[in-house]
């Protein structure tokens, strides 16, 4: 039962994702030649809600439903592997029009071929964590 | 109904992503799906090889689950949620994609070009698709986060570290998109 929030969340995302056209291959090729506002109007105004919600949150007006305090854990710093790793992410995240939630959404959406895309992503984590100790972070 | 039926507008969907994001730390969880990716390895066995998949994978069964109800919301959506009405691009964006020999641009939300069965089986369209999945699970990893995890979770919190991942990622799907998409088709 603990989980079942977690399903719900999953399943009002996946609702989201496929409403907004967010999961639309059409729509990142649109994006990357600024021919649409659409998928920037979406990160942007995703991104001023949620400064809006950590803001009233870090003044104690929301909390956690155990009443703790709203904690986002910090990104690790560093400046190579944030540009590099951003653009090899990048460079598959416009070659298949999908990253690594709209990959499962489409794949409930009946786009059964994102299997082989699934597998190769596992697979290429797999690959990031043998070779980590040899890239520049 | 037609409201919901029809595609949602920007300014609806991006406060409703920033709920997700909102309702997990609620939950005292974190935004970011790739971990899931980080995750299956684990359960694969893939400590064995490297130290980054040793850890207790069951306490990431919360993240999995949402992962699961994503496909359910993508079938939910897809087949209760939508009339046909396609995706509506700029129409230049619809003819250049048309020159490149993509026949129905937007009509549905991945190409046949790329995704169909006979795309899948012909060996370029295998190999695309399984270096795009290469690309976007090692480079997810190596950026230490996709777009949930840097794009929402990590510029809603104002960190610099997933400002510089997301400059990134827009440098390499600029490079994709303008200069590889137009030799690959």
């Amino acid at each position: 039962m603990k989980l079942l929030k977690y399903l719900l969340v999953g399943i009002f995302f996946g609702i989201v994702l496929v409403k907004s056209e967010a999961v639309s291959w059409f729509r990142i090729y649109e994006m990357f030649r600024f021919q649409s506002f659409h998928m920037y109007g979406i990160i942007g105004s995703a991104v001023i809600s949620g400064i809006i919600f950590l803001q009233i949150s870090k003044r104690g007006y929301i909390k956690s439903f155990k009443g703790a305090h709203i904690f986002v854990p910090k990104k690790e710093n560093g400046f190579a592997r944030l540009i590099i790793g951003g653009t090899i992410f990048g460079l598959g995240w416009a070659l298949i029009g999908a990253c690594p939630g709209p990959m499962y959404i489409l794949l409930g959406a009946g786009v059964w071929s994102m299997i082989i895309v699934i597998a190769a992503a596992v697979l290429g984590t797999f690959i990031y964590g043998i070779l980590k100790n040899k890239l520049p972070h | 109904m037609e409201v919901l039926l029809n595609p949602w507008p920007w300014y609806v969907s991006g406060p409703l992503i920033a709920l997700v994001m909102a309702l997990l730390l609620y939950f005292g969880k974190t935004f970011g799906m790739s971990s899931n990716l980080k995750t299956l390895c684990a359960m694969g066995g893939a400590g064995k090889f490297s130290d980054m998949f040793r850890f207790k994978w069951r306490d990431q069964i919360w993240n999995l689950t949402v992962l699961v109800g994503a496909m359910i919301g993508g079938f939910i959506a897809v087949n209760y949620l939508s009339n046909d009405s396609g995706t509506d691009l700029n129409p230049k964006t619809v003819l250049e994609l048309q020159t490149m020999n993509f026949e129905t641009p937007g009509a549905k939300l991945v190409p046949d070009e790329i995704y169909s069965f006979d795309a899948v089986a012909s060996p370029k369209g295998l190999i695309l698709l399984i270096i795009g999945g290469l690309l976007v699970g090692f480079g997810t990893r190596y950026a230490d986060g996709c777009t949930s995890g840097h794009a929402i979770t990590g510029l809603s919190s104002l960190q610099k570290p997933s400002l510089i991942a997301v400059i990134g990622f827009f440098i390499g799907g600029l490079i994709m998109t303008n200069f590889i998409l137009p030799l690959l088709f």
